[in-house]
């Protein structure tokens, strides 16, 4: 793949991800029935809709990419998104109170859960070269959704390269 | 094979078709590939004695389903009958012998109260001229259809010796667009796909649900508010409590055979994915695994000594087990590349698994005495396995036109059938244990 490809996905990628998401309200997590007899009569007192609220997008996302893609079966951040890398890294030292979520992800191909453990090893990857550059743990967390969130619904090389990658979230 | 058989095959993979699209609410499709020869039988339509014209239920063609679904018997058409009795003692053997059919069941219902059903059934060889078995058992309009399912595994252990699974249950995991949002669903159905109730849903992913061993309660992965959790859930009330949301990782809970525990995944801030033995109740956590690599997808052997996982410790991903009391892991897999999602069977002699097939993710079959490898699906990208508790066949995932669709196959390859899904992308099913009656 040329890199002006590369770079047009990193792009796009990263368009797609500054679009506005619907933002969902966590159920509770305690004893909550979904379905059922009971589920109906079952809900959490403390999820009331006074604290709930919506995200706001970062007007400069947009100038700041939030995704960073992998090679095939490889979770080494690769030469040209280490700038980029570096470029978040600055932000959360420069806003020692802003936290960031390195969401992993992978392609489709193979176990569930094995990929789960793939999609956290890119998020802990990118995580370690953040915390080098000198940024608080404490600011980072990771999840991964190994291939259960794919941007790319197709299963051709290019929709699993577009779904190999770790998302920043703000 | 000669054409009239052919044609007859054919025709009743039809009429499976049709019964089952016909069916309301049945997600689940269900198209039969045999490769053995089935067995010619014949299951009367059942008697009728009630306040309503009709009965609650067709019996009879629950139990032709669930025969046919099997793949070893051929229930001959109802055209085709020369005589139709409901009770055993009007069954002429010559009219059946002349037919080939080697099994006659008949049977009737009969209302005994407002909502009180006795369901009756005999079984007949009908060479040997002799009753094979006989039952009777009392249903309501809601468990009915369990009752004729009953019937039927009664049927099947008669002719075959195997244990039938008519009676269990599956969960999978279904994932649909809806607008702008992609809707995952955990669904409970009968193994026919028939009762479909969806138990949880969420806009956030849920993956890898298991049964408890009583089949009462399903765990499973929610990353509901973008952090994985694993949940309890009681299927009936739909009441559920978490058992595990610590930081990181939270993945791949199995329950243990004495449905104390659960085998779970845990990641931890630093993301090393090791294997941890979690008490249900007291929620307390004790640690197996300590590598550094990818240690996850365990699974408790049927006689609860040994936890067998999945480990990328010698570069790609193989079964390996570790006994419950913990030490040094041994590897299970060597051939191929990619082994991974190990599930035994309830019998303890053979290990199902996601094995790389040249190229292609296949379900693979270890005999865990000889170490002989079985590849018994034929996609590129299966996934999945589990085993019915009969361990005489497995279900799995696999892809058709981009979604996701479920087959079962026999333990020996034998047997394939698809179940294609209505709506969605269907996967991760999970076969549950024997209901208790």
């Amino acid at each position: 793949m040329s890199s002006a490809k590369i770079f047009a996905i990193a792009l796009l990628g990263a368009l797609l991800a500054g679009c506005p998401q619907n933002t969902i309200p966590d159920p509770d997590p305690s004893d909550t029935a979904y379905g059922g007899d009971a589920g109906a009569t079952t809900d959490g007192a403390g999820s009331g809709d006074l604290f709930g609220g919506e995200t706001i997008d970062d007007p400069f996302a947009g100038e700041l990419g939030t995704v960073i893609y992998f090679d095939f079966d490889s979770s080494e951040v690769r030469a040209q998104d280490q700038e980029l890398v570096s470029r978040h890294a600055m932000d959360l030292i420069n806003n020692p109170r802003s936290k960031v979520r390195l969401e992993g992800h992978t392609d489709e191909r193979g176990s569930r859960e094995y990929n789960i453990g793939l999609g956290e090893r890119r998020a802990q990857a990118v995580r370690r070269m953040l915390m080098i550059q000198g940024v608080a743990g404490s600011q980072i967390s990771t999840v991964s959704f190994g291939e259960e969130r794919p941007d790319a619904m197709g299963n051709s090389e290019s929709d699993y390269a577009q779904n190999r990658r770790v998302g920043f979230k703000y | 094979m000669n054409e009239e058989i052919v044609l007859n095959k054919l025709r009743w993979i039809t009429c499976v078709l049709v019964l089952l699209t016909g069916a309301a609410n049945a997600e689940l499709v269900i198209d039969v590939q045999g490769i053995a020869q089935p067995t010619p039988v014949a299951i009367v339509a059942f008697g009728w004695e009630g306040d309503t014209p009709e009965m609650p239920l067709d019996v009879a063609e629950v139990i032709i389903n669930d025969l046919t679904r099997s793949g070893r018997f051929a229930p001959i058409s109802a055209n085709d009958m020369l005589q139709k009795p409901t009770d055993g003692a009007d069954v002429d053997f010559s009219d059946w012998t002349i037919l080939g059919v080697e099994a006659v069941v008949v049977g009737k219902v009969i209302q005994t109260g407002e909502n009180v059903y006795k369901l009756q059934f005999q079984l007949f060889d009908t060479y040997g001229r002799r009753q094979l078995v006989g039952y009777r058992m009392f249903a309501s309009r809601g468990t009915i259809r369990s009752a004729a399912h009953r019937a039927a595994d009664m049927i099947y252990e008669k002719l075959t010796g195997i244990k039938g699974v008519f009676g269990t249950k599956v969960a999978y995991i279904t994932a649909e667009q809806r607008g702008d949002e992609r809707l995952y669903s955990l669904v409970v159905s009968d193994q026919d796909g028939e009762n479909e109730r969806k138990i949880v849903e969420s806009t956030d992913p849920i993956m890898s649900p298991a049964w408890s061993p009583d089949s009462r309660q399903l765990a499973y992965v929610s990353f509901e508010g973008s952090r994985s959790s694993i949940f309890v859930q009681t299927v009936r009330t739909g009441n559920r409590f978490p058992v595990s949301n610590k930081p990181g990782i939270n993945g791949a809970p199995s329950f243990s055979p004495d449905g104390r525990k659960l085998v779970v995944t845990l990641g931890g801030v630093e993301g090393n994915l090791d294997i941890y033995v979690l008490d249900i109740t007291t929620r307390q956590t004790r640690r197996l695994t300590t590598h550094r690599a990818i240690d996850t997808e365990g699974a408790w052997s049927p006689d609860g000594r040994h936890i067998y996982f999945t480990s990328d410790r010698s570069g790609g991903p193989q079964v390996y087990r570790i006994s419950v009391n913990g030490g040094t892991p041994e590897r299970i897999t060597f051939e191929g590349s990619y082994n991974a999602r190990p599930r035994l069977s309830p019998d303890g002699t053979r290990l199902a698994m996601v094995h790389n097939d040249r190229g292609n993710f296949r379900i693979a079959v270890m005999d865990l005495e000889r170490k002989h490898l079985l590849v018994l699906s034929t996609g590129q990208q299966d996934e999945s396995p589990s085993f019915a508790p009969n361990s005489d066949s497995l279900i799995y995932a696999t892809r058709q036109g981009g979604d996701g669709v479920l087959e079962t196959v026999s333990a020996d390859g034998l047997i394939r059938l698809k179940m294609a899904s209505g709506q969605g992308d269907v996967r991760e099913p999970v076969w549950s244990p024997y209901p208790r009656y």
